[in-house]
């Protein structure tokens, strides 16, 4: 599982440095936020984490773990779009 | 059969993310592509909370709702200039997240009827290795990104902050961590307890990674703070992976890899624009905030500095056929990003060509720059990269330098004694006339003179930014 695990990651790696090298300076700033949101990924761990049935300091931790996973996802999607709505061509 | 099925929706918000990431490639498609990463992240959510089996919905909509709300409050209410101190924190809440749920990890297997992982062990010894490094990672994440927040808003002090054998000190944390993370090695494979050396270990790794993230990031300059949010970026990313190997989750390692690629990228872009090696950066104590008084520069005395007024300065862009403006975070403090536009829809009206250079390290975050001049309708289409504009100055009649200094400082190509020779810059000193709109003398961020303000072919129009170009702008319309 290790193994696999670790093959997954450095896949990915590859893939993020491809993809992300290509993006333009002007989108860096969305480029951040918007990866930043999907870093908040950790939003599927909470939520297992958070409707366990468990020792109830497990489940604070678990609780903020959701509450700040979803402030780093929502907000994270959503300031980026604001942001990319801005970006106009020359009419 | 459940499995697979969270299996294959993970999958797909994998693949989702990435296409997501691809569009962010041209700002005509960017918009899309950060829907479709946030449709990704949608489906992986939606599938969790309905195929596994969760027992207390209530705490978890609680939880969804009060951090949806928080995070919806700051979206809509962050100003474009204080977007990095917006990702500074929320690179923080995400590294505290990974943390987390590294953390509740072992409260799971503290459960009575906690299941046996697969090699036969409740609680293995790459689990324990995994949710130490989930936790180390995340806990610095979170404090270094809080004390980089708090250094950008201004509530710290944005100079370099170190005491006296403060680096030993930090050497002795990371010693300590690790010291954490064998300690809790050696508790694997046991039944743990609160008392057991697995728990002990995760809240020794805690504590210490808990102040190793301020000390990492204290002692770092104001100026440098692009490249540290940078990074941080990049440490969410390792610490969501970190998580993901911690749940054996594919979801979150390849999200967490992806994006600690994109933040090692930005911050060693970030890197090359000031021609410094990320080492030297994390070192720190380099610059801080703005330095008051004059130049020290000893070469630089004895040469004069010729002013001019808007209304020259609108006389001279009115004939002029090309126009290229250099915005620096002075721009957006003195908030003339509108009366920039306005006057770049002024020249264009008379076929004046005006063009955007934006230097890499221009405001306060990699691309800052450019979503401050999109909030004023600047159109992308009129920015243009240093290396893709650097040749053009030598055909330019003026070179406006609205707020920006090291950047379009020339020491940066001979002067070997200057702190920011061999830094890429903008050849604004190439162009025919340069005008520089400034308040007063006062150097840069770097704290180092100008040369450029004592070339000949060099106008300083002191005041501030914001009322000076409106001026100009006026005194065009009546030409």
């Amino acid at each position: 599982m290790l193994l696999e695990n670790i093959i997954v990651f450095v896949l990915a790696a590859f893939i993020g440095m491809e993809v992300i090298s290509k993006v333009p300076q002007t989108l860096h700033t969305p480029l951040m936020s918007g990866s930043n949101a999907i870093s908040g990924i950790t939003i599927v761990g909470a939520l297992v984490v958070a409707g366990m049935v468990g020792g109830d300091w497990a489940k604070w931790i678990g609780f903020v773990a959701l509450v700040v996973a979803t402030i780093n996802v929502i907000g994270g999607f959503l300031v980026t779009d604001r942001m990319l709505q801005m970006f106009k061509r020359k009419e | 059969m459940a499995t697979a099925l969270i299996d294959i929706a993970y999958l797909l918000a994998s693949v989702l993310f990435i296409f997501g990431l691809k569009r962010l490639q041209s700002p005509a498609t960017a918009r899309y592509g950060n829907q479709l990463a946030a449709m990704g992240m949608l489906i992986a959510i939606v599938a969790t909370l309905f195929i596994r089996n969760i027992l207390t919905p209530a705490e978890m909509i609680g939880g969804l709702a009060l951090g949806g709300l928080i995070g919806v409050v700051l979206a809509k209410k962050v100003k474009m200039t204080g977007m990095p101190e917006l990702v500074a924190a929320f690179n923080g809440f995400g590294g505290l997240a990974s943390a987390g749920v590294a953390g509740a990890e072992i409260a799971r297997v503290m459960m009575p009827n906690a299941e046996i992982g697969p090699d036969g062990m409740l609680f293995s010894t790459t689990a324990a290795i995994t949710i130490a490094l989930s936790i180390l990672i995340g806990i610095v994440t979170f404090t270094g990104s809080f004390v980089a927040f708090g250094k950008l808003a201004g509530k710290i002090s944005g100079n370099p902050i170190s005491f006296p054998g403060m680096r030993l000190i930090t050497l002795l944390l990371a010693a300590g961590a690790v010291a954490g993370g064998v300690f809790m090695v050696m508790g694997a494979g046991e039944f743990p307890q609160v008392s057991d050396p697995v728990v002990t270990g995760a809240l020794m790794v805690t504590a210490i990674a808990f102040i190793l993230g301020i000390l990492l990031v204290i002692p770092i300059g104001g100026a440098d703070m692009p490249v540290v949010v940078a990074l941080l970026n990049s440490y969410s990313g390792l610490a969501a992976a970190a998580t993901g190997f911690v749940l054996d989750n594919t979801a979150l390692i390849v999200s967490g890899a992806l994006v600690g690629a994109s933040g090692f990228i930005l911050s060693n872009i970030m890197c090359v624009a000031m021609n410094r090696s990320l080492l030297n950066v994390l070192l720190g104590g380099f610059g801080g905030d703005s330095h008051e008084g004059e130049s020290t520069t000893m070469s630089l005395e004895g040469k004069t500095v010729q002013s001019t007024t808007p209304d020259d300065t609108a006389i001279l862009l009115s004939y002029a056929e090309s126009v290229i403006i250099v915005p620096g975070y002075g721009m957006a403090v003195a908030q003339a990003q509108h009366a920039v536009r306005a006057l770049s829809e002024e020249l264009l009206k008379r076929d004046i060509s005006v063009k955007f250079a934006v230097h890499p390290v221009a405001g306060r975050m990699p691309g800052h720059m450019n979503v401050l001049l999109a909030e004023a309708n600047v159109p992308y289409d009129q920015l243009f990269e240093m290396d893709d504009i650097n040749g053009e100055f030598e055909t330019c009649d003026v070179a406006l330098i609205i707020g920006a200094n090291d950047v379009v400082n020339p020491a940066a190509r001979h002067d070997k004694s200057s702190p920011i020779y061999g830094m890429p810059i903008l050849n604004v000193d190439n162009s025919k006339t340069s005008i520089v709109l400034k308040r007063s003398m006062r150097p840069g961020y770097a704290g180092i003179g100008n040369e450029l303000f004592y070339n000949a072919n060099n106008r300083m129009l002191f005041g501030d930014a914001k009322d000076s170009i409106n001026e100009i702008v006026a005194e065009i319309k009546q030409l």
